[in-house]
């Protein structure tokens, strides 16, 4: 902890501040701000209700107004503060307004209502998470339901798109053939088409092979990407050839050598690609719009979509599940982050 | 029987020639060194050999079988690479055992030969060890372990002394040849370092630019070299060259630089007015006020147990002579030299080839 406090305030200055202190801690203020506001906005926001959604000028806590246990009602009335007329400072609830009228109870003598005029009336108000935007979720949507297939797709797309990925790179760094070159500008030249250019053909191609609305048909047309292939092959171009010799008078068979050789040591490389690809596949939404029609297909992606219809958008739905959408990625990617650095660090060659 | 016979072997990468055709024959039991220059071939033979490298041409003889078309993994052979080439992520066990694991050997056996080769190299404190927490000589000796932990039929060597610190390349030095001794296995091993050759070698062939430039026992290549280069390439350091020409009647040769010494008429075959190349080891070189070929001192190494003059004659020919015990000679100085004649090796200068008649010994 101490070492986290030093570390958080360390400054070049001795004593006093220097000039580059203001600069970088008020570059990384800045930055911190930029990054996490609008997090922390969303977080904030998923837990206000509807009411105060819709409240101008908007507020950054979650706040409610609160009630209070009158006798003989049911449910508790919304309470207020009388701030003008005789019963000023008192706290009541109130039971009915209209035409900038209300209609009030004082909770120690519930007998009696008494009228009053709106601007008389202050509201009590406490901060208050409005949970039910999550439970909602559950017992409204089917939220069980998109998660799995959300989850389906990212886990069973990645761990297809390693195999194909480190497959091709192996072949395309480490095996000596006619035309390995050729090969490889195609497949960078790919990345040079945008998805859009494809994505009718795509489409065509799914549909006739019958994956139209399956979960597969939004896994395999992204099993090979251009950018996994490079990424692999250029990592791997930097295991030595002796390694492979070496296993080959071990008398290793080929694949045996991709199993035991190639993929523990392109390890870091393949970690990266799996944060990359884990990314690519949660937050996917076009090509899940295009495949996937049926509700029960619904990637989480698609179930936020719904939520915002032409004339009415359902923010407190949205913005729950937009908070629950982020997440697993924000785990994953806490966890895995290490990687992506010394991955990258060590991709460029020792 | 591991005996390894090339022949005619041949290696070319589209138009350019790398091996050009050598025949060499190994004896069974034999430690033979290709020793030459970089860039000479010697290590694309040794993969040849080993069946990393396919070969363009000729025939490659293991024990009595041709093993052109046989993979790598079926010839019998295992293979110590110059950059050790372990597998990093591997403990040093893991490394030893995989060989046999992939030949299906039982996890008892494995544990045994491991065992065994572990202990006989002294790694077997580091058998959990990852290469990178092993010291160069560590690694070395892991290295040769996965080798003989699969009782190959022959040992190829790649240079695998060549990462190594001086000292521990001499140790090193003597552990492979202790090995070789222990295992009495056919061991081909390649290096650039003509000491290495001299000192492990049962026979070493020097190649050059893809030839094979002479096979043979160490101190045969150094007494009777065929060419200039090779006697330029066996010893340390370097055999004098002077070049001049031959007065067959008064047995000597006339030097370039004008001076006149005689030379060894049994023996060698020259004729008058032939242009040579004498070839005399700085040993048999020595100091002597009325020598008759003058040097100027150019440089001077003092060793404290022997000495080494190096100088050159007026047309700036280097000569270096070796002194046991320390002298006092200066930069700059003129000094007579002797030549032991009886150590005297002529070549033709055209062909480079030497004059000595075959069979004189």
């Amino acid at each position: 902890m101490a070492r986290v406090f030093s570390f958080l305030t360390a400054t070049r200055g001795k004593g006093r501040l220097h000039w580059t202190d203001w600069v970088s801690y008020s570059y990384l203020i800045i930055g911190i701000f930029l990054m996490f506001g609008p997090v922390i906005w969303l977080v904030l926001s998923s837990f206000k209700t509807a009411n105060e959604l819709d409240r101008f000028p908007p507020r950054f806590l979650p706040y409610a107004q609160e009630t209070v246990e009158v006798d003989g009602f049911e449910d508790p009335l919304l309470a207020f503060t009388v701030i003008d007329g005789d019963l000023t400072g008192e706290v009541v609830g109130q039971t009915r307004r209209a035409a900038g009228r209300a209609e009030i109870i004082v909770p120690s003598n519930p007998d009696e209502r008494i009228r009053v005029t709106v601007d008389q009336l202050e509201p009590i108000e406490g901060i208050s998470f409005a949970t039910e935007n999550y439970t909602d979720l559950f017992e409204r949507f089917n939220f069980l339901r998109f998660f799995w297939n959300s989850t389906f797709i990212t886990v069973t797309a990645t761990l297809l798109m390693l195999l194909v990925n480190s497959m091709a790179a192996f072949a395309l760094s480490k095996y000596e053939f006619k035309g390995r070159t050729s090969v490889l500008l195609i497949v960078i030249g790919t990345l040079m088409i945008p998805q859009t250019v494809v994505l009718v053909p795509l489409f065509l191609i799914v549909t006739e092979l019958g994956m139209f609305n399956s979960l597969w048909g939004v896994i395999i047309p992204g099993a090979a990407t251009p950018t996994g292939v490079f990424l692999l092959r250029q990592y791997m171009i930097t295991i030595p050839d002796e390694i492979l010799d070496a296993a080959r008078m071990d008398k290793a068979s080929e694949w045996k050598i991709f199993w035991r050789i190639i993929i523990p040591l392109s390890a870091p490389a393949i970690a990266v690609l799996a944060i990359l690809a884990i990314m690519w596949r949660w937050n996917d939404f076009l090509w899940p719009l295009i495949v996937l029609t049926r509700t029960e297909n619904f990637t989480l992606q698609l179930a936020l979509n719904s939520f915002q219809g032409e004339l009415q958008t359902d923010w407190t739905s949205l913005l729950a599940m937009t908070v629950l959408t982020l997440l697993p990625i924000a785990a994953v990617f806490m966890f895995l982050q290490k990687y992506i650095a010394t991955g990258i660090a060590s991709t460029g060659g020792k | 029987m591991a005996r390894v016979e090339l022949k005619q072997v041949k290696k070319s990468y589209g138009s350019v020639e790398v091996i050009k055709g050598i025949d060499l024959d190994i004896q069974h039991g034999e430690f033979c060194v290709f020793v030459g220059p970089s860039g000479c071939g010697k290590s694309t033979l040794l993969r040849m050999i080993s069946g990393l490298e396919p070969i363009s041409g000729g025939d490659v003889v293991i024990g009595d079988e041709v093993v052109n078309d046989i993979a790598a993994a079926d010839r019998g052979l295992a293979m110590v690479f110059q950059s050790y080439a372990l597998y990093p992520h591997m403990s040093v066990r893991q490394n030893l055992s995989f060989g046999l694991e992939n030949i299906g050997t039982s996890k008892s056996e494995i544990s045994e030969k491991v065992g065994q080769v572990s202990a006989m190299l002294q790694i077997d404190k580091l058998l959990d060890r990852k290469p990178k927490d092993l010291s160069g000589g560590q690694r070395q000796r892991v290295a040769i372990g996965r080798a003989v932990v699969r009782e190959p039929r022959v040992f190829l060597f790649d240079e695998p002394l060549s990462n190594l610190d001086a000292e521990l390349r001499v140790d090193m030095r003597g552990e492979i040849t202790a090995l070789h001794r222990r295992l009495g296995n056919t061991m081909i091993y390649v290096t650039h370092d003509q000491v290495e050759a001299m000192t492990m070698a049962d026979k070493i062939a020097v190649l050059r630019l893809g030839e094979l430039e002479q096979f043979g026992r160490p101190l045969d290549l150094y007494n009777q070299p065929c060419n200039v280069f090779v006697a330029g390439f066996i010893g340390s350091p370097k055999m004098n060259f002077l070049k001049g020409k031959v007065d067959a009647d008064r047995g000597s040769v006339t030097l370039v630089t004008g001076e006149v010494m005689a030379i060894p008429t049994e023996g060698f075959s020259h004729q008058s007015g032939e242009e040579v190349t004498v070839g005399i080891r700085p040993n048999s070189v020595s100091l002597s006020e009325d020598g008759p070929v003058k040097i100027e001192v150019r440089s001077v190494e003092q060793l404290g147990g022997e000495s080494y003059v190096y100088g050159s004659l007026k047309d700036g020919t280097q000569v270096t002579v070796h002194l046991s015990g320390q002298i006092s000679a200066q930069v700059g100085q003129t000094l007579g030299i002797d030549l032991d004649l009886s150590n005297v090796h002529l070549f033709d200068s055209n062909s480079g080839l030497t004059l000595r008649a075959p069979n004189t010994e």
